[in-house]
């Protein structure tokens, strides 16, 4: 064989080699996926978003699921999102660069590795039990957004970081502030990459089940946190109650975790369902993600 | 009578442990253009960077000597950089028009400023884009993204963004180098204009244009002033032999 021939030879293989693994990828999640829906899709009716989970599949929903996962999220992103925008602004932009800020950096990057599990334990250790959150909404909630934080801190800077300095020089050229550059210039600049890993971030929070586990979030539970809109009889026709953040909880990811282990046949159709909403509520958010870094983008481009 | 608007008085720069500049002793009467030439590193940019105290935005950077702006030390403790910095203007070596529309653009300067009068910055958008040459080519665009004009366009946008807040002093950190030539001659042409209301100050690594655009000239070589002067001497009869290699083109 001459050189010419041989380097095709390498080059075709190669290239199999690379079809090869992305199909072997992607065969492994289309078989998971569908034989989640095979099983699951008979359960999909309205019925299963209406209903408390049950002893009896064929009864059992996942009502209090969603809603918790709908509770836990919102408080995650109150959370985490002001704490995580304002933390990162500061370190890229006003933080002196110096080895004490440094070694803070080097520490966010960590937490962002840590296992979730661990984070469970702060919670309970914390939350949980020294501020007697008990296993709460709210409990639960601010692990998670513990959870979270680092990513949106480093989010943050790396979109922040992406913006080039020209920009900014631009801005205090004309006289402007530290703050009205980043108010004006920097934040509007750098927001589709922010949310994008904001997003990213809370659909990653919303399939974690062991800390939650950990802080002590139910399995069974048939009631629901108390609803933040009361409508009243009387003027003004509606309040606004805090008492649902103290309530216990599950989410979609524990249901799920619990129907798997049980015995019976039926409740494997029934995780399976779930599976299937966790999924195309993983995707939708993932979706919105992608969304917003495309229209990014197409509008700046430097 | 011409005053002298700006003054340095051995000005020293430092990144860290390295000197910039060298004490430099230098004063710039009012609506005159001087052209600053040297080679690459001599510290043109860092000597103009340091008039509007954009470099104070860089970690590490320090400045030793006096900058006299209007009888003033810019970095006296009652001189507030934001203010400085609205009458000492500045445009950069590559555009860098914000990611807004061209009004936007030029209305910055006002937002933050607090001026929200419409008519006010309305008439600045257009006067401002006239003095540029730009008017005719986007008026009926004003909405459109800065970032889709040409590179010469952008330039000529962030001049009028800088010229629309009015500023006393115009500082050009080598304003046609990422430019074509037609622009170039459009914003020479700019610079002959702004003379009458600004003092200009133009760092440039092109020769002729410096022949072309200024009246005075000052020579930097490896953070040091060699030569000052007006212009027609200095590129006619240079005192000093290192000058007389560079404008001829034998080093740099």
């Amino acid at each position: 064989m001459n050189r010419k021939a041989l380097n095709n030879f390498w080059d075709k293989l190669f290239k199999l080699l690379g079809i090869t693994s992305i199909s072997f990828g992607l065969l492994v999640l289309l078989a998971l996926i569908i034989d989640v829906i095979i099983d699951g899709y008979p359960r999909i009716t309205l019925n299963f978003f209406k209903s408390f989970p049950s002893r009896k599949p064929e009864m059992a929903g996942i009502l209090s699921a969603w809603v918790g996962t709908i509770w836990i999220m919102v408080i995650t992103a109150l959370i985490s999102i002001p704490i995580g925008i304002g933390a990162g602004i500061y370190l890229e932009e006003y933080a002196p660069k110096n080895k004490f800020t440094n070694f803070i950096e080097i520490n966010i990057a960590n937490l962002a590795g840590v296992p979730s599990v661990i984070y469970g334990l702060l919670g309970l250790g914390f939350f949980v039990r020294y501020m007697n959150l008990d296993r709460s909404v709210l409990a639960g909630g601010l692990t998670l957004a513990l959870l979270v934080l680092p990513v949106i801190i480093l989010s943050t800077r790396e979109a922040l970081r992406a913006i080039p300095s020209s920009i900014r020089e631009a801005s205090y050229a004309l006289g402007a502030t530290k703050w009205q550059t980043i108010r004006n210039q920097l934040l509007p600049a750098a927001i589709g990459n922010i949310l994008t890993g904001i997003i990213l971030a809370m659909s990653r929070a919303m399939g974690e089940t062991a800390p939650l586990i950990t802080v002590g979030a139910l399995t069974y539970i048939a009631f629901l946190p108390q609803n933040p809109v009361i409508i009243k009889d009387s003027f003004p026709f509606m309040g606004i109650s805090f008492q649902g953040l103290f309530d216990p909880f599950t989410v979609l990811p524990i249901q799920i975790y619990n129907w798997v282990s049980r015995p019976q046949k039926g409740f494997i159709t029934d995780a399976a369902a779930g599976i299937m909403v966790l999924l195309i509520l993983t995707l939708i958010m993932n979706s919105i993600a992608i969304f917003l870094r495309y229209q990014n983008q197409k509008r700046v481009r430097w | 009578m011409a005053k002298n608007i700006l003054e340095t008085q051995d000005l020293k720069a430092y990144f860290g442990n390295k000197q910039i500049l060298k004490g430099i002793n230098l004063a710039f009467l009012s609506n005159t253009v001087t052209a600053i030439i040297g080679p690459s590193g001599c510290g043109k940019s860092t000597f103009i960077r340091s008039i509007n105290r954009i470099n104070d935005l860089i970690p590490n950077f320090r400045i030793e000597g006096n900058i006299i702006f209007n009888d003033q030390d810019i970095h006296d403790k009652n001189v507030d950089e934001v203010d400085l910095r609205r009458k000492v203007g500045m445009v950069f070596q590559r555009p860098n028009p914000f990611p807004k529309s061209i009004y936007d653009n030029i209305a910055y300067g006002f937002n933050i400023y607090g001026i929200k009068d419409k008519y006010t910055i309305d008439a600045a958008v257009e006067n401002s884009l006239k003095k540029v040459a730009l008017w005719e080519e986007v008026k009926n665009n004003l909405s459109q993204n800065a970032l889709t004009l040409s590179g010469g366009q952008q330039q000529r946008l962030c001049f009028a963004r800088a010229l629309a807040i009015e500023p006393e002093v115009l500082l050009l950190d080598e304003p046609c180098s990422a430019i074509d030539p037609i622009s170039t001659a459009k914003i020479e042409e700019l610079i002959h204009q702004l003379k009458k209301n600004y003092t200009i100050i133009i760092v440039t690594h092109n020769m002729q244009q410096a022949a072309r655009v200024s009246d005075y000239t000052a020579f930097f070589l490896l953070g040091e002033l060699i030569e000052f002067g007006k212009t027609d001497g200095i590129f006619t009869a240079p005192k000093d032999k290192r000058t007389e290699a560079y404008i001829t083109g034998r080093f740099g």
